[in-house]
């Protein structure tokens, strides 16, 4: 594109770098191995849509959209400074809670460009509360499904889709929070298999769903083990110490299952051999491990799997905040809900009425359950943190035993960790 | 069928809704196939503007307007009044459709709220005795029309005759008379040497604009009056328009004239509807004179025409690139800032877009003079300002000051007591505490674009904060994410703080919010949106520390007893 153009230098966090007149900083910054992220950019898109925002960089201290920028003579661009990684992040965190995004149960999951953007900037679990906002699902286009619960609104799909005729197929509708995408069925039914397939690659998130698509293996997609950024963090530690038993107290530690399906647990078993060392240093009081079920004495650590679904869970969680010094949310579930969080965006009635009295095998005794010895269900799945202070996350479904080890070792006994890439994720 | 020009799609479905009360799906797809577009691309556009709907809105649709300052004189009241008198909750219509009953954003009768408009005519300073009186007029037969109140202009200060500049007596087409004195490059010269700034809030300087668009390529060139004043508070330019339409008229044939273009277009507000008939005859008249049309009076064979376009809806629409794209018949979407609309503007061709207030002063450089102007003001704020001042004061509306005056002064003019804070240029602009009495209306110090709301020591912080922040949210286009997503979790933590959950880390959280707003946010309205919520914390810390509670390890925010209500009610019948 900018070929042909005279070279200009321009001045990135301070090193000089040569490039040509007029191209575009997030092409020259990627060049130049500096990641600025983006989500709504295409090179071909021209101006760029300028809609995510992630990608803020500051110009003369001005702060401006990165893909809004053209390389031109003397330039001064800042690119990785804690505010802006910050900010960044932070519009990050923001897509993350504005929609519904269940990482593990989404086809996208391990392609998709905000997840990966999530792992880049290490978000553990965003600084604001999820919204988990009320939308639709189409199924009804030929091709496609749109997953509305992760859309967001980058307009790629808007203003890049066309039919043979040049006939847009996506409209946006509403506006502000309400803005959603609408698919014109008509023009939608004219795209052969290739350009349906293209408007799926187009989307960065999983709402552009082909229907005859198959999902690809966990371990070998996109971003399973290379990041965006196509830089990978230090594999190991600079130093893991040994930690020997003689040297230190026995910590005690409590885990729990709330609203979880105890895969966390069985991945803190799956620490191996691990499990045999942190025995030697810890002990554990109320865990689903030693079968104790009411804390007998004060804890360092207590680990968390599941959020809050119904009265009890909160009860056993706010018991475990007053008995633990550090309280960790394992896994997906007690940081956003998750999978049992898939009915946070109905009116609980709507589900229960759903679940026990207009499934096809009711009969005329059919009723809510109900009972002073049962649970009382919540009117939504509360991730754990927004019932009592977390100090701690560890994202994944479920997290690595490993990673769980490390986090924990680290929590007691202040040992140096590190977690490559292929561990930190959501699904 | 001869497809239609696309700039026509919203006075199209403005004839549509009309005609029916709402736009029914046969009106979508007429629209559709009338234009040659997509229903869904229709219904896109109606999407974005709150006047239109898709669901009846009744025989008469009622707006009450959800600004601060209706809040603060009797919001509830006369919401409630509306309720019980026509039988339709807000949001809704009654069961027998005869009325719709709908909250709106500012709709620029601030001097005399709480206001509403119903079929889209003004009624002011309402009481639940005057509600009840409305409604049952129109039970009788009635028509909003008959039943509305006229809205007089206050002009409440002006200052000495040769020191005023826009509300001095006019006289029909002296600036016309004038400008023939003047070649197209002299008029810009003589707008630069005035030192005329942007009226509309931005203050970007006129001449300027004007030149560029000048020098900018082509044959065809247009320019646009933003008549959508939807910053909460001001009605100033309403002002102007009740009572200077001609004046407003010549200063856009003045910019025509500088800049060569042919047509000139006013984006008028849906909310000010009715002062369209006042502004169509205005045009008609001056079409009469021969100082609009093919030929104007004493220019040789310069022609302008101007049309009104009316708005729909979305406070967006007054940001000048939103306003094109509205103009083009499409969302109000704001476009980039990498290219100026005076070089590719309304249908990509080179367009002016000034506010109301800039023309009319544009006008009367061209009638008084340059050196008239420049002696008047501040170095960097020459000239005069409107102010539509409002909220706990004696004397609300219209004032006209030399910049320059200290906001004392002005708090004194105006019969302000007991006073707390003042709002000034509206939500998107500053929150002053009286204690800064001795700073100076100017570009040198408060820029003040044309709102003033004052509020005295019983109004509450947070509630100002809250309806701000709602605002925003609500009128947020949705295009980029800082502003809509981040403006619903702004509120959000407003709203944490006043029931009384918020944590002591929530305030630096609010002030790194904002800062994340505004920083990241496409345009203007994210950029400005968290300004008052940061200012008030800013420069009323104490009041924020009264609203924490003891960081506890508990989050104060979710109830145990509020997450089971549903539950014991499907379960037992009862809460
Ligand atoms: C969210 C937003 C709303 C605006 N609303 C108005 C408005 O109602 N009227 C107006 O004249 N300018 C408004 N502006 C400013 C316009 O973008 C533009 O600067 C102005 O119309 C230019 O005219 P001027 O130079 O004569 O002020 C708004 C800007 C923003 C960002
Ligand atoms: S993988 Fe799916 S659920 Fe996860 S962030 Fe991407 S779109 Fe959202
Ligand atoms: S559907 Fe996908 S491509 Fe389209 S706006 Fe939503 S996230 Fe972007
Ligand atoms: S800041 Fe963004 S979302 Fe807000 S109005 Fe401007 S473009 Fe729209
Ligand atoms: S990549 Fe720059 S705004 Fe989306």
């Amino acid at each position: 594109m900018a070929k042909g153009k005279k070279e200009v230098t321009i001045i990135l966090d301070g090193k000089s770098i040569k490039c040509r007149e007029g191209e575009n900083l997030l092409k020259v910054a990627q060049a130049n191995e500096v990641f600025i992220p983006a989500l709504c950019y295409f090179d071909h898109v021209d101006p760029p849509l300028g809609t995510c925002r992630v990608c803020t960089v500051k110009v003369k201290g001005k702060y401006t959209a990165g893909c809004q920028v053209n390389a031109k003579e003397g330039l001064e661009v800042e690119v990785m400074t804690p505010e802006l990684l910050d900010h960044r992040k932070a519009v990050v965190e923001m897509l993350f809670t504005e929609g519904n995004h269940i990482c593990p149960l989404c086809e996208k999951s391990g392609k998709c460009v905000l997840q990966a953007l999530g792992y880049e900037m290490g978000m553990e679990t965003p600084r604001f509360p999820y919204t988990f906002p009320n939308r639709v699902i189409d199924y009804k286009p030929k091709h496609i499904i749109m997953e509305n619960h992760r859309c967001i609104q980058c307009k790629r799909c808007v203003e890049d889709v066309f039919t043979d005729e040049g006939k847009p197929v996506f409209y946006f509708q509403q506006r502000g929070k309400e803005t959603f995408v609408a698919v014109d069925y008509e023009q939608e039914a004219k795209l052969s298999y290739e350009q349906a397939h293209r408007a799926m690659e187009i989307c960065p998130v999983g709402t552009i769903l082909l229907k005859e698509d198959t999902v690809e293996t966990p371990g070998f997609r996109k971003y399973d083990k290379v990041p965006i950024s196509e830089k990978l963090p230090e594999k190991e530690a600079k130093h893991q110490q040994e930690i020997s038993p003689a040297e230190v107290k026995k910590k005690v530690v409590a885990t729990v299952s709330l609203a979880g399906c105890f895969g966390c647990h069985m991945s803190m078993l799956d620490m191996d051999l691990n499990l045999l060392d942190l025995i030697e240093v810890v002990s554990f009081n109320r865990s689903p491990f030693t079968d104790i079920k009411e804390f007998t004495q004060r804890c360092d650590v207590g680990l968390i799997e599941g959020g809050c679904c119904s009265d009890e869970n909160v009860e056993v969680l706010r018991k475990f905040r007053e008995s633990c010094d550090i309280l960790v949310s394992v896994g997906a579930c007690a940081i956003n809900g998750n999978l049992p969080a898939l009915r946070n965006w109905m009116p609980l009635e709507q589900t229960l009425r759903e679940a026990y009295l207009e499934t096809p095998t009711i009969d005329t005794t059919a009723l809510i359950p109900h009972h002073e010895d049962l649970p009382k269900i919540l009117d939504k799945v509360y991730p754990c943190h927004e019932v009592v202070k977390i100090d701690y996350f560890i994202p994944g479904c479920p997290p690595g035993g490993d990673h769980i080890y490390k986090v924990v070792q680290n929590l007691l006994f202040g040992t140096d960790f590190k977690v490559p890439y292929e561990e930190f994720k959501y699904d | 069928m001869k497809i239609k020009e696309r700039t026509y799609l919203l006075d199209r479905l403005w004839e549509l809704q009309n005609a029916r009360g709402y736009l029914g799906d046969a009106d979508i797809l007429q629209a559709a196939a009338e234009f040659g577009i997509s229903p869904v691309d229709v219904e896109g556009v109606t999407g974005f503007y709150h006047f239109f709907h898709r669901q009846p809105t009744g025989k008469y649709t009622i707006y009450l307007n959800n600004s601060i300052l209706s809040w603060f004189h009797g919001f509830d009241r006369v919401k409630a009044a509306f309720e019980k008198e026509t039988g339709a909750a807000i949001g809704g219509t009654d069961p027998t459709g005869t009325f719709g009953f709908f909250e709106t954003s500012c709709i620029g009768l601030s001097d005399r709220e709480p206001a509403a408009l119903i079929n889209f005519h003004p009624f002011t300073k309402l009481t639940p005795q005057k509600v009840k009186r409305i409604i049952n007029g129109l039970k009788d037969g009635k028509s909003p029309a008959e039943l509305a109140d006229t809205v007089e202009e206050k002009v409440q200060y002006k200052p000495e005759e040769d020191k005023t500049i826009l509300l001095r007596d006019f006289e029909p087409g002296k600036a016309i008379e004038k400008l023939k004195e003047y070649s197209p490059d002299q008029v810009v010269d003589m707008i630069k040497e005035a030192g005329l700034s942007g009226r509309g809030g931005a203050f970007f300087p006129t001449g300027m604009k004007w030149e560029f668009a000048r020098k900018a390529k082509g044959t065809v060139k247009y320019i646009v009056c933003n008549a959508d004043e939807g910053e909460p508070g001001t009605f100033k330019d309403r002002a102007l328009l009740n009572l200077l339409p001609g004046l407003l008229i010549e200063g856009m044939i003045v910019a025509g004239y500088a800049v060569g273009a042919t047509e000139g277009i006013i984006y008028l507000r849906a909310e000010y509807t009715w002062l369209l008939p006042k502004l169509n005859a205005a045009l008609q008249d001056y079409r009469q004179k021969g100082y609009l049309g093919q030929s104007i009076k004493g220019l040789g064979k310069y022609k302008f025409d101007i049309r009104v376009q009316l708005g729909a809806g979305a406070y967006i629409c007054g940001e000048e690139t939103a306003l094109l794209e509205s103009l083009e018949g499409k969302r109000g979407e704001p476009r980039l800032k990498n290219v100026f609309p005076t070089d590719k503007g309304f249908l990509g061709k080179p367009t002016v877009i000034n506010n109301v207030e800039t023309f009319c002063a544009a006008a009367r450089i061209i009638e008084l003079g340059v050196e008239k102007f420049k002696g008047l003001g501040t170095e960097k704020s020459t000239g005069t300002k409107l102010l539509s001042i409002a909220g706990d004061c004696k004397r609300p509306g219209l004032y006209e000051i030399e910049w320059g005056i200290r906001l004392g002064e002005l708090l004194d003019l105006c019969g302000a007591e007991d006073t707390k804070y003042i709002q000034m240029s509206g939500p998107s602009g500053e929150l002053i505490s009286v204690e800064e009495r001795e700073r100076v209306i100017s570009l040198e110090d408060i820029r003040c674009g044309g709102s003033v709301m004052i509020f005295n020591k019983q109004r509450d912080l947070f509630t100002i904060l809250q309806n701000f922040s709602r605002f925003f949210t609500y009128e947020s286009c949705g295009l980029c994410t800082p502003c809509r997503a981040g403006n619903p979790q702004l509120l959000h933590m407003i709203e944490r703080m006043m029931q009384g959950k918020a944590a002591p880390g929530d305030v630096e959280k609010a002030l790194q919010w904002s800062a994340i707003v505004k920083h990241n946010s496409r345009c203007g309205l994210g950029q400005t949106a968290p300004n008052s919520l940061e200012q008030a914390i800013q420069k009323f810390p104490h009041l924020f520390k009264k609203k924490l509670v003891r960081d506890d390890n508990f989050n104060r925010e979710f109830s145990l007893e509020k997450a089971t209500e549903a539950y014991n009610i499907l379960t037992h019948g009862k809460g």
